[in-house]
């Protein structure tokens, strides 16, 4: 972690350590394993780019638990978003639906950070072209509140209220270098990482 | 990107990485139960064909589809064009439609870059091939099999690669681009062909040349065989079709002296026993089927690259929100 020694860069407050997010993980998985009772018909779809390694992350626990491999995808919402004209064009992410498809299954969208529900909502639209599942739960690692639609999480890490103002980053180690949850204030770096 | 695909020679690194990656997204979408995405819902996208063509029409169709656009087809015969309307004229129109892309096929070299450059269409101009001189969308189809196959579908994978193209290099606008695109992407590209099929000012452009098919075979990487183009030939330029295919076409004894991994690539429409014959064409280094099904997934990319956002896409933006 860079340390947060000058007034200049705002590395932000760490709410969520490593610790935390192992922890955070390993609660979620347990829910969604007791909720859906088992492991049977479960797909976890992360969704890119962090959502993806939370995914492969909470089925490795489940695996652990259950001694099944749950099936593990990732879809990309990039052509599905609300704003897609108002900004340049964007690189697309990797889908990747397993090979078992969603028809009749229980799938659990999986991302990092719930916001606006804008990203989710355009999730759900995305899967309705890809199949029919019999039912669609959300896990996230933080919710941050401010949503702009009608949607929850069934699983969440942490609650974590935050003004408009501020931003939350969530670094994971083997994408980036370390397994963080940090806020940052308005200096805060633009490229919108790993926010939602 | 810039906001027209005009030559391949547009394309930086990057950009032609970025529509590899896009197309290769774009692939996969033919593996579902519904072959749609939203991307530029309420687009219009006219294909202005000015010269015959079907299966890059027919492509561009599908592609603009599949990404939700309403598509427009103007085809020289049986409308205006033929009845002596211009260019400008013609342009002029789309622009009163709303057209947000347009993809044109002329007999003229640069006349996409008149559409694009003269202020007549506020729209993207994709160039569908003019005359002898690009055919930027077939090079990245191209581009994008020997990338599956030979790279890895890897960033860079084309880095060092040899790729032979034979034949009728004069006449084609997939030769020219093709060249420009896989310099950009890192590969070596050799042109063969008989020194009356060479174009004039060779020595510029970033390739090697032989007159000798059989020394360059053994050492490629993937093999393109062009069409000789017998309705632009107006002259000699080699004495018999049986002299040619003798020297310059590939048959199933030319084809065993390649290496194993070497694929086959024909851009179509082929002349069976005239560039290729039958066997080789039909065999499994063939990928000459496939090269159509991938023109539709980076036909896609292209368009969404190009139209999906308020401006052309730049470079590969990581962990967007």
């Amino acid at each position: 972690m860079p340390s947060r020694d000058t007034a200049t860069t705002d590395v932000g407050r760490v709410v969520l350590d490593d610790l935390d997010i192992t922890r955070a993980l390993t609660r979620i998985s347990h829910e969604i394993l007791e909720r859906n009772k088992g492991a049977g018909d479960l797909v976890l779809l992360g969704i890119p780019s962090r959502g993806v390694p939370l995914a492969q992350r909470i089925a490795a626990r489940m695996a652990a638990v259950e001694g099944y491999d749950v099936p593990v995808g990732s879809i990309d919402v990039t052509m599905y978003r609300d704003d897609l004209r108002m900004k340049p064009a964007r690189a697309l992410l990797h889908t990747q639906i397993p090979a078992g498809g969603i028809d009749g299954k229980v799938v659990v969208l999986v991302d990092d950070v719930l916001f606006s529900g804008r990203t989710i909502r355009a999730a759900l639209d995305a899967l309705n072209d890809i199949g029919r599942p019999k039912a669609v739960r959300l896990a996230v690692l933080v919710d941050r509140g401010h949503r702009e639609l009608p949607i929850r999480a069934d699983f969440v890490g942490k609650n974590l209220p935050t003004s408009l103002v501020e931003r939350v980053k969530v670094t994971l180690a083997g994408v980036d270098d370390v397994d963080a949850v940090t806020i940052q204030g308005t200096l805060a770096n633009t490229d919108g990482e790993g926010e939602a | 990107m810039k906001r027209h695909l005009l030559s391949a020679a547009d394309l930086t690194r990057d950009d032609a990485e970025l529509v590899l990656a896009t197309a290769d997204e774009m692939r996969s979408l033919a593996d579902r139960p519904i072959k749609k995405l939203p991307a530029l819902r309420g687009r219009t996208v006219v294909n202005l064909f000015f010269e015959d063509s079907t299966r890059t029409r027919i492509s561009f169709e599908a592609a603009a589809k599949r990404l939700s656009a309403d598509v427009i087809n103007f085809a020289a015969k049986g409308s205006s064009l033929s009845k002596g309307e211009s260019l400008k004229d013609t342009a002029l129109t789309l622009e009163a439609m709303g057209a947000d892309a347009v993809v044109v096929r002329h007999g003229s070299s640069g006349a996409p870059h008149r559409l694009a450059h003269s202020g007549w269409v506020r729209s993207s101009v994709v160039n569908a091939g003019d005359g002898t001189h690009e055919h930027p969308t077939q090079a990245l189809l191209d581009a994008f099999t020997m990338w599956k196959h030979l790279g890895g579908s890897r960033p860079g994978g084309l880095e060092g690669r040899k790729i032979a193209i034979v034949g009728d290099v004069l006449h084609s606008r997939v030769a020219r681009s093709n060249a420009l695109l896989l310099r950009t992407l890192g590969a070596e590209v050799t042109l063969v062909a008989p020194p009356t099929l060479l174009p004039v000012g060779i020595e510029g452009w970033p390739v090697e040349t032989s007159y000798d098919l059989d020394s360059v075979l053994p050492k490629a990487d993937a093999v393109m065989m062009l069409r000789v183009q017998r309705e632009r030939m107006h002259g000699g330029f080699f004495p018999t079709a049986r002299e040619y295919s003798r020297r310059y076409g590939l048959d199933g004894k030319r084809m065993a002296t390649l290496q194993d991994h070497t694929i086959v690539m024909h851009p179509g429409p082929m002349v069976r026993g005239m560039e290729i014959t039958a066997d080789v064409a039909d065999s499994d280094r063939s990928v000459i089927v496939e090269q159509v099904t991938n023109g539709v997934a980076v036909r896609m990319a292209v368009l969404y690259l190009l139209l999906s956002g308020n401006e052309p896409a730049g470079s590969m933006v990581e962990g967007e929100e």
